[in-house]
């Protein structure tokens, strides 16, 4: 079912177009990213689904309700925007239980709701402090486990952990797995590709206002077809030449300590390369086998190549040299 | 009107104004520094001085009113520039409500500080105890309570309309400082050139001023009514124009 639809959703500032009749359904629990490069138009688009922006043309229905009507749109979101948005100087709890009151819950709810959700995000111990003295970390935790304070359907996080270390955003990522099995559907906007990656069920790759993919991450990364065997070998130069004589390798690059092959089923291909490794009296000290990342993707969608208006699976490769990690 | 959303609002400024005893203190500085140079100054110079204690200090009460609660509105920029103005305004909270919250909360906190400005007055001997009537003091509660709501709302509707605090100087030169000199707090405005009574006429603070005068040592220029009555209505034309603007921000 679906709980967010959009159709020709547009906006202009004066002249200049930042999301261009973009349309879109999303389905009821799923976690929904939107992936784009700084300025792409994700922030606008979710400020219009949350009623803060009127669209200049287009229409969006959010949990069955049309976005002109805001107040019942609002009573089913929550969000978490870009820029900060607690108040420093009240405590966590104060933090909460001011949202909770805005959105009209009894004391008890709150105060139940209060200390499960502090508890989900880990920040129990510190209800009673000052969000002044938080860490960023803290803060972004404390602003998710307040979206969440009213039960709302739809959850917006917009670039939820922009800033943070690598540790802190694995945990956020946890929460947002566990916001997910609540069964509350989750819209964030993300320019990390790895967050897009492991967190996301359907991606949309937006850029210049315009969506210009749409698919989960497995079916996105199979778009450029095929698997990234990358072997370490003796003799680099001469096993480069022995590949491209091959035809079922799509592209070889050499990154001068090893190599990248771009083939169809690489746990069929890697036997065969070492097979014609060992004929031509080489050896290999070692092989991975990866599938292109969401990365490699993004640059097919965003980078020049795409802009070049070409489909060429071979260009495209061209255009992502040195990007194989 | 949701009294909820507006008690919400209102709690969450005081509960900022008790951890912040500074500005207790600071708010009482100003009328401190009125009442102590210009009210002892003046009352040594001029022949009848005696009364001109009791003169200044209703004056004094509306001016501090006025300058507590326009910074009150106008703080919202900070709101807005720490983000948390968008929690608000995402909340299903009509815009006028979070007016009211506001003006609600900062009249409180003005009634407060007024409350102690008078007191300060006293002390310097301008209004003794006996000069106030219960009735008295209750309407003078009632005029702090509007002068506040109405310049909340004059702050909100600033601050709704600037984007930073760099614009507030211009505003405070240009409107605020001659509400203030307008108002009649100072000096008596029933011998001024025709020009400046017409300014002070269209100033709500004169009516405010009037209506504390009125009420605390009994001395007005207009009926009560009248004052009230201007008063009132400025205040529900703020308000009205500041939820509007709220309505309409990003
Ligand atoms: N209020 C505004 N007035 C004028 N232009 C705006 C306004 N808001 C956004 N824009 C422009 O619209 C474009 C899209 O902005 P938006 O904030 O949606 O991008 P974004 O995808 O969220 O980028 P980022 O990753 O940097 O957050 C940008 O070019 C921005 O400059
Ligand atoms: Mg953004």
């Amino acid at each position: 079912m679906n709980i967010i639809s959009i159709k020709n959703l547009t906006k202009k500032f004066g002249d200049f177009t930042a999301v261009n009749g973009i349309s879109l359904e999303i389905d009821e629990g799923e976690i929904f990213g939107l992936l784009g490069p700084n300025g792409a138009g994700k922030t606008t688009t979710i400020s219009m689904l949350a009623t803060l922006l009127d669209p200049t043309s287009g229409e969006a229905s959010v949990a069955n309700n049309s976005i002109t009507k805001k107040d019942e749109v609002r009573k089913s979101i929550g969000v978490v925007f870009q820029d900060p948005s607690l108040d420093d100087e009240l405590t966590a709890r104060e933090n909460m239980d001011f949202h909770g009151r805005l959105y009209r819950m009894s004391g008890n709810e709150r105060k139940a709701r209060t200390d499960e959700l502090l508890k989900l995000v880990e920040l129990d111990d510190r209800a009673d402090s000052l969000v002044r003295s938080f860490s960023g970390g803290m803060k972004r935790r404390l602003e998710i486990a307040r979206g969440l304070m009213h039960l709302p359907k739809v959850l917006f996080l917009d670039e939820p952990t922009i800033g943070l270390d690598p540790q802190t955003r694995r945990k956020l990522w946890d929460h947002i797995k566990q916001i997910k099995k609540q069964g509350v559907t989750v819209i964030l906007t993300t320019h990390y590709l790895d967050e897009a990656d492991s967190l996301c069920d359907r991606i949309a790759i937006i850029d210049h206002g315009n969506i210009v993919a749409l698919d989960t991450p497995e079916k996105l990364k199979g778009i450029l077809g095929g698997d990234i065997v990358t072997i370490k070998v003796d003799d680099i130069k001469k096993m480069e030449e022995l590949l491209s004589k091959e035809k079922e390798v799509k592209e070889v690059r050499n990154f001068d300590s090893s190599l990248n092959i771009l083939i169809d089923d690489g746990a069929i291909a890697l036997p065969k390369i070492i097979q014609l490794a060992q004929k031509a009296k080489l050896t290999v000290s070692s092989a991975t086998i990866k599938r292109p990342s969401l990365e490699d993707v993004f640059i097919h969608y965003t980078g020049r190549a795409i802009r070049e208006e070409e489909g060429d699976n071979k260009q495209t490769i061209r255009a992502m040299k040195g990007r194989w990690r | 009107m949701d009294l909820g959303i507006i008690y919400t609002i209102w709690l969450r400024e005081i509960k900022k104004f008790t951890r912040e005893k500074p500005r207790i203190i600071g708010n009482l500085a100003m009328p401190f520094l009125w009442l102590g140079i210009m009210g002892v100054g003046l009352s040594a110079t001029i022949a009848s001085g005696g009364n001109y204690m009791a003169f200044i200090t209703p004056g004094v009460i509306g001016m501090s009113l006025l300058f507590t609660s326009i910074f009150s509105g106008v703080s919202v920029i900070y709101d807005r520039q720490f983000g948390f103005l968008k929690e608000i305004l995402v909340a299903p909270a009509s815009r006028t409500d979070i007016v009211l919250g506001k003006v609600a909360g900062s009249a409180t906190i003005s009634i407060l500080n007024g409350i102690l400005v008078l007191i300060l007055g006293m002390l310097f001997g301008g209004i003794t105890i006996e000069m106030i009537t219960p009735g008295g003091f209750l309407l003078a509660l009632l005029f702090m309570a509007l002068i506040s709501a109405a310049f909340v709302s004059l702050g909100l509707v600033i601050a709704a309309s600037m984007n930073s605090m760099e614009g507030f100087q211009v505003i405070m030169s240009l409107l605020v400082m001659p509400i203030f000199l307008l108002s009649g707090a100072f000096f008596p405005l029933d011998n001024v050139p025709p020009v400046m009574g017409i300014a002070a006429a269209i100033d709500p603070l004169m009516y405010g001023v009037d209506g504390l005068r009125g009420a605390l040592i009994d001395v007005s220029r207009f009926a009560f009514y009248t004052d009230l009555g201007v008063l009132a209505a400025f205040s529900a034309a703020m308000i009205g124009l500041a939820a509007s603007m709220f309505g309409k921000l990003k």
